[in-house]
């Protein structure tokens, strides 16, 4: 069985003809479309503007949102999802999928719970590429605990008065719109609501975060509320109620993030095992001394468990039994299994792995925010064993 | 006017083909498998004078065992409106396709068939040939360009030493060549959509026509494996190489 991209993928009986034709035209266009500028975008830190309206035409903006606003619905299940991640993911330059798909994050809770004015006037331009929406809840405060955040939401006759700010907001330099959580009532999870901030609203501003680890493709911001008016109608779900519009965001991004590190880790294995091959130390192929092979499958073990782990969790979540529990832990399972995967294989690739251009040495400076965005790993465990009744 | 387009199910252009253990064949074991790339280009086209307003229908033919339905939906994704799958079973040869395919002209009687002027498998260039001989159409191969005008196609070929321009009176057969087109992607809600639309089978007897080998297929070898290069030192020992051992130069 070769170790390559595809070949170390198992089988899954969920998929049939018309998910492989989706990977099969996903593929040339990100083969096309993407792959030969991923490494120059990736440096230059930013994706081109008509790359959105590009993927909206083959249907990776809309896919698995209502028909009614331009999305792709019927008779997509929870298999689409997961080829569309990995074949992103397979770029290996992560800041590009983080970007492109940032709308997965903050959309849903517009067509959740939004009102139906609200839904018609920004789905349609964010599924077509034209416009852009991100999701604001973390604060230069704090991320994990999201009870916490201090950003105000003041009512005032029809409006609401915002001040605070937001920060590691991808996406945040382009939006048009920002899903922001603000506190419009007292302390705790209670006191939280949703609303949408438009930014040409006055006294919005941002600016970018530009020198990170890895992500470079991705705007990440700090956006700033200085008195912004929003009017009441803006709120994305009941007043006070932003934090069961926020949990429940999370599984979906948790699966795609999952889904997507455990792809991350088949890259590093085919990048690992092609060098492995190739390279030769002591007089014989790397792939034949001892000591790599078992890295090899130890990394090979790693990702079929994520696989499988991945395989029940959308299986739970296509018959509406899912735990998030399981799913909490499935994306900690997830980030160890590429933590482990892009440390092996630098190490098998040596001194070249270190220099800058290759797949694994992005995959392995993106790691850590996987590992910590989108609910870290201690958090994660956390909610769990709360999940657990520990 | 309706347009006939010939798909077929071969290997996919990125995979390394290889022979199977004992020369009898190419291994096609778990191998992705793909529509033709000049198959492609022809449904593009096809799909293109479609959106010109100049083709009213257009259909996807396959022959082939049961899974080249799927390049027959592939076809039907990037905008094919029906699809005809022929279903024969082991290696069909040229002249046996073109036989089938000429049973499905007669029973669509398009006014334009496009077929891809080679498979990458078995890179014959045969069939729109034969379909030509066999329908008595005229045929426009190796084309880079096709435009209808009235009653006429004018199809600019790609030939040794340049560009040829014909014209041809419709009914006509044209084989694709790479640079007729470059293929959209089918996209996720036209890949849906395809699904749902009408896919008819006939087997060989319904058009008239018995499958029969003229060709046996007699061993499967790998090309041998190219032998590392070296540097020469100097002009001298280049002349010499290419006279006595490449011997491309006396
Ligand atoms: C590149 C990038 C993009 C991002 N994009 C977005 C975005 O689009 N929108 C958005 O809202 N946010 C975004 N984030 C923020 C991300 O969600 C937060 O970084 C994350 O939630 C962690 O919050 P924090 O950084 O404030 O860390 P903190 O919450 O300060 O946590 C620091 C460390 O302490 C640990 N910790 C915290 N509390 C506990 C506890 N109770 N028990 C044990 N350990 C604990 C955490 O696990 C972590 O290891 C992004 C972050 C990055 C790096
Ligand atoms: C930034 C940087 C600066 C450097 N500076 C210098 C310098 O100043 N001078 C200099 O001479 N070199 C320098 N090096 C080179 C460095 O010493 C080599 O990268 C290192 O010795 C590994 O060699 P390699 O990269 O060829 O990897 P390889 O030798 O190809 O090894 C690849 C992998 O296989 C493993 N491996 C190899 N053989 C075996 C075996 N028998 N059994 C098990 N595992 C094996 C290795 O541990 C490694 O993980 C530098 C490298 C870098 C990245």
């Amino acid at each position: 069985m070769p170790l390559d991209f595809d070949g170390a993928r198992l089988p899954n009986p969920h998929c049939g003809e018309e998910h492989e034709a989706w990977r099969t035209q996903l593929r040339r266009f990100i083969d096309n479309e993407i792959m030969p500028f991923a490494e120059d975008w990736d440096e230059a830190g930013e994706i081109p503007a008509d790359l959105w309206p590009k993927a909206a035409a083959v249907g990776l903006l809309g896919l698995g949102y209502p028909e009614a606003y331009g999305g792709t619905s019927e008779s997509i299940d929870s298999w689409h999802a997961w080829i569309t991640q990995e074949e992103l993911a397979r770029i290996g330059a992560g800041g590009i999928p983080a970007s492109l798909m940032v709308h997965g994050i903050g959309l849903p809770p517009v067509l959740n719970w939004g009102s139906e004015e609200m839904k018609q006037r920004v789905a349609p331009p964010v599924l077509a590429g034209e416009k852009h929406i991100a999701l604001g809840i973390t604060e230069p405060g704090g991320g994990s605990d999201v009870a916490s955040l201090a950003t105000t939401a003041v009512r005032d006759g029809d409006t609401f008065i915002v001040n605070g700010s937001k920060t590691y907001i991808t996406g945040g330099m382009r939006a048009n719109w920002v899903s922001t959580a603000v506190r419009t009532g007292g302390e705790g999870a209670k006191g939280v609501s949703m609303l949408l901030i438009p930014t040409d609203a006055e006294g919005f501003s941002r600016t970018p975060l530009t020198r990170k680890q890895g992500w470079w493709a991705s705007d990440t911001a700090t956006l700033y509320f200085d008195n912004v008016r929003v009017p009441v109608d803006q709120l994305i779900g009941p007043e006070n109620q932003g934090f069961w519009v926020i949990m429940t965001n999370f599984n979906s991004e948790r699966m795609a993030m999952a889904a997507g590190m455990e792809a991350m880790a088949r890259v590093c294995l085919e990048e690992a095992v092609a060098w492995a091959r190739e390279r030769r130390t002591f007089g014989k192929r790397l792939a034949d001394h001892q000591v790599i092979r078992h890295k090899i499958a130890q990394m090979k073990q790693k990702i079929n468990a994520t696989q499988a782990y991945i395989r029940l969790c959308y299986e739970s979540i296509e018959t509406g039994t899912a735990n998030p529990g399981d799913i909490a832990l499935l994306k900690v399972q997830a980030s160890e299994t590429v933590e482990f995967c892009a440390r092996e294989a630098m190490q098998i690739l040596g001194g070249i792995g270190f220099m800058r251009g290759s797949r694994v040495e992005r995959i392995y400076r993106e790691v850590r925010v996987n590992a910590i965005g989108g609910g870290s790993e201690e958090i994660m465990r956390d909610l769990a064993a709360r999940q657990y009744g520990v | 006017m309706k347009v006939l387009v010939a798909v077929k199910r071969v290997v996919d252009y990125n995979v390394k083909v290889r022979a199977k253990g004992d020369g009898s064949d190419v291994d096609l074991n778990n191998v992705k498998m793909a529509i033709n790339p000049f198959c492609e280009i022809a449904v593009e086209e096809a799909v293109r004078l479609k959106e010109a307003g100049v083709a009213t229908e257009v259909i996807a033919v396959s022959v082939g065992e049961k899974p080249c339905q799927e390049q027959i939906r592939t076809a039907l994704a990037l905008g094919a409106d029906r699809g005809i799958h022929v279903e024969a079973e082991g290696r069909i040869e040229p002249l046996v396709i073109a036989k089938l395919l000429k049973g499905v002209v007669e029973k669509e009687q398009p006014q334009l068939v496009i077929l891809g002027k080679q498979s990458i498998d078995g890179d014959n260039n045969q069939t729109g040939q034969m379909l030509g001989a066999l329908t008595n159409m005229p045929q426009g191969t190796f084309a880079s360009e096709i435009k209808v005008e009235g009653e006429k196609l004018n199809v600019v070929r790609e030939v040794d030493g340049g560009l040829q321009t014909i014209s041809l009176s419709l009914p006509a057969i044209v084989t694709t060549d790479l640079r007729l087109n470059e293929p959209r992607y089918a996209s996720l809600p036209n890949i849906m959509k395809a699904k749902k639309k009408q896919l008819d089978v006939y087997s060989p007897a319904d058009l008239g026509v018995e499958v029969t080998s003229h060709i046996t297929l007699v061993r499967v070898e790998p090309p041998a494996e190219r032998q590392a290069g070296i540097k020469v030192e100097d002009v001298a020992q280049l002349v010499d190489k290419l006279k006595n051992e490449a011997k491309v130069i006396s």
